[in-house]
């Protein structure tokens, strides 16, 4: 019985192991965005942030401005009076100003709904593409990006964060493969200090974080009472079968 | 007093009404409190219970599923986030439905391996495997039909992967894809037969076929790990010495499983729903796109052993329908294990070393294999896929010899342990 434990206990931690191993690979150069989604402060600045830098060109259709309001403590009327641009009533969801059809016309790509975003590509890819701008003068916007090598983007914090440039792995003249970025240096200072602008950016993406699922830190609450309840309640099966099976020789 | 005769035979009340009228009374006997089962069974006998749990736990998660979800193409990816984000408990619904599409397979998958370790599928129970087999394989177009409907980027390119495969039959592959498809794309049609089939056609097979493999379970009686038969011993009222009632017995064990199975179970759900990407793969948070691929096409967890044999295959003659035949020939074969097994023995506990490493080996490469099609098809990939393929079918097309090799130790006539 003993044995079949450890041989049970093993296959679990294999089957825990699984997920990290199949993910790892492809992700060894994010920086970690280290966003809190249960820090409400956090997360109002993200949303401000998002309001005033990403909804000119982003929606968020599938995000309600109440829910929003309900889950992170703003009430109805600060909504309107500070996040609702786009919006007449509190319970329609965050669209973009800019149509589509332009979008595609003016970038090229019609800028992707950020709904979901954090949850099909994660927050560390996130942190690093909104660091991770760099000078790039063959680009149409002047810039380039670290995580996602020619995007359509342009850099719309640079005013905050200051111009980046690239500097490049030393590699020999005849290798085929592009370069690969060594570090981001900043060449030009924005209006906040590096530090401030990382904060800047992981309150963003911490809320990028929550609108993909805003009911995830309810999801976890929730679970923890559930697991209880259910130790609770295999100890009572336990006790029960050991009970019936006193009968069993 | 209609007819006094039917009054008298089945006791008195409404029970007794009833029963004249509805074999109730005797069905419960039967099949639940003088059922007997083998009171030396263990942990690996629990997982069919389980399955059941978890069979009715999807009917049900689907059928409240289905009250929000809208089949169409341009409705399907929002009406699913409309279940997470606005439906009350729309998203415990929904995580409920999607971890317990995994975890079916991975009762299932132990509830199999039960069958090999064993050998549940000997004489006289071939039918119960036979059953068995076709509930996996209906379990299996189940989830593939049921992947497509939120339509999300890999639902997308996952279904045109699969069902590209048809395409490679000779002559009649295209008019086939064509014909699954009901379009020349995966489109709205598409969408809207996998919905039906997912939540009509494919559930209530399912159901019908779990009914007649415990029919079937219920007629020969239950194995043991021991591999004898308790209903060679009875007592004088006909009672197996080494059996216990169904109920209380393996109900309150059933109980037990069903909270250790859970506590796991709920982990996921509320603390790791999507777990890293393999119960809900990060590619199906975006909408079906035909213009543009995810980066990595594969299928979830449960089909990966059967994608990697599909693509361990290179294809010659100008065609690829020899990793289509190998994979679905990695799933016939199956079937036929009963009759590939010549063991003198049932139970793996009085089997020699040979039987012991062909099993371990066995299970190591269908895991293996697993992992080689989650990962993109660079080397050393496809050279261990293809081992692992060897080794697969290795297993079933030579068990007919290396099953009756070794040495076995004398099966005991009754049970040696009560298991707990």
């Amino acid at each position: 019985m003993a044995t079949r434990m450890r041989l049970g206990a093993l296959a679990l931690g294999l089957l825990l192991c699984l997920p990290a191993a199949v993910r790892a690979e492809g992700e060894g150069n994010l920086r970690h965005a280290e966003n809190e989604v249960r820090n409400r402060a956090s997360l109002q600045r993200g949303a401000r942030n998002f309001m005033n830098y990403c909804s000119g060109c982003h929606s968020a259709q599938f995000v309600r401005f109440n829910r929003i309001g309900t889950d992170l403590g703003i009430t109805d009327q600060e909504l309107k009076d500070s996040l609702m641009f786009t919006a007449e009533r509190p319970f329609e969801t965050i669209k973009s100003s800019l149509a589509p059809a332009d979008g595609r016309k003016w970038f090229g790509n019609a800028p992707p709904d950020l709904s979901l975003i954090a949850r099909s590509r994660g927050v560390d890819y996130l942190y690093t593409f909104l660091t991770g701008f760099y000078v790039d003068p063959s680009r149409p916007t002047g810039v380039n990006n670290e995580a996602l090598p020619g995007t359509a983007m342009p850099d719309v914090l640079a005013d905050l964060q200051g111009l980046q440039a690239a500097e490049f792995k030393p590699r020999k003249a005849d290798d085929a493969a592009p370069p690969e970025i060594e570090r981001l240096k900043l060449i030009a200072p924005g209006t906040m200090t590096p530090e401030k602008f990382e904060e800047f950016v992981r309150d963003t993406v911490n809320f990028l974080d929550y609108i993909g699922e805003p009911v995830q830190v309810q999801r976890r609450d929730l679970g923890v009472w559930v697991i209880l309840f259910l130790l609770v309640f295999t100890g009572f099966a336990f006790l029960l079968k050991r009970e019936y099976f006193k009968d069993i020789h | 007093m209609a007819n006094p005769s039917y009054e008298t035979t089945s006791g008195g009340g409404f029970w007794g009404w009833f029963n004249a009228r509805f074999p109730l009374d005797k069905m419960l006997k039967e099949h639940v409190t003088q059922y007997y089962v083998p009171k030396n069974i263990n942990v690996w006998y629990l997982f069919g219970g389980l399955s059941l749990f978890v069979l009715a736990l999807q009917l049900i998660t689907g059928i409240f599923l289905t009250m929000s979800y809208k089949p169409a193409a341009s409705d399907a990816f929002a009406s699913v986030e409309y279940i997470m984000r606005d439906v009350e408990w729309g998203w415990l619904i929904r995580y409920l439905h999607s971890t317990g599409a995994s975890a079916f397979f991975i009762v299932v998958y132990l509830h199999m391996f039960r069958g090999l370790l064993y050998g549940s599928y000997r004489t006289p129970r071939e039918l119960i495997w036979i059953f068995g087999m076709f509930i996996y394989l209906a379990l299996m177009a189940e989830a593939f039909f049921g992947y497509l409907l939120p339509w999300g980027n890999m639902s997308y390119w996952g279904a045109q992967v699969i069902v590209s495969l048809f395409g490679t039959v000779p002559v009649i592959g295209d008019s086939l894809a064509e014909w699954i498809k009901g379009d020349y794309f995966i489109s709205d049609i598409t969408l809207n037969r996998f919905f039906a089939l997912h939540v009509v056609a494919i559930p209530l097979l399912l159901v019908f076929l779990v009914v007649a493999h415990i029919l079937a379970l219920h007629t020969v009686g239950s194995g043991n790990p021991d591999g004898n038969e308790i209903k060679k011993h009875k007592d004088a009222n006909g009672v197996p010495l080494d059996g216990m009632t169904f109920h209380p017995y393996c109900t309150v064990e059933d109980v037990l499983a069903l909270g250790v199975f859970l506590i796991l179970f709920c982990s996921v759900v509320f603390f790791a729903p999507t777990l890293g990407g393999l119960f809900l793969e990060s590619p199906n948070f975006e909408i079906a796109n035909p213009m543009q691929t995810p980066p990595h096409i594969a299928p979830v967890w449960y089909f990966t052993p059967f994608y990697a044999m599909l693509r361990a295959v290179p294809s010659a003659f100008g065609t690829q329908i020899w990793g289509v035949i190998v994979m679905f020939a990695a799933i016939v074969v199956l079937f036929f294990l009963p009759w590939l097994d010549r063991a003198p023995v049932k139970s793996i506990r009085y089997k020699g070393w040979i039987h012991r490493v062909w099993l371990a080996v066995f299970a190591v490469a269908f895991v293996i294999l697993a992992y080689c099609g989650m990962k993109p098809p660079n080397p050393p990939f496809p050279l261990i896929s293809r081992i692992c393929t060897a080794v697969y079918f290795a297993f079933f097309l030579l068990m007919p010899w290396w099953s009756r090799m070794g040495k076995f130790k004398p099966v005991p006539e009754r049970v040696t342990s009560n298991g707990h």
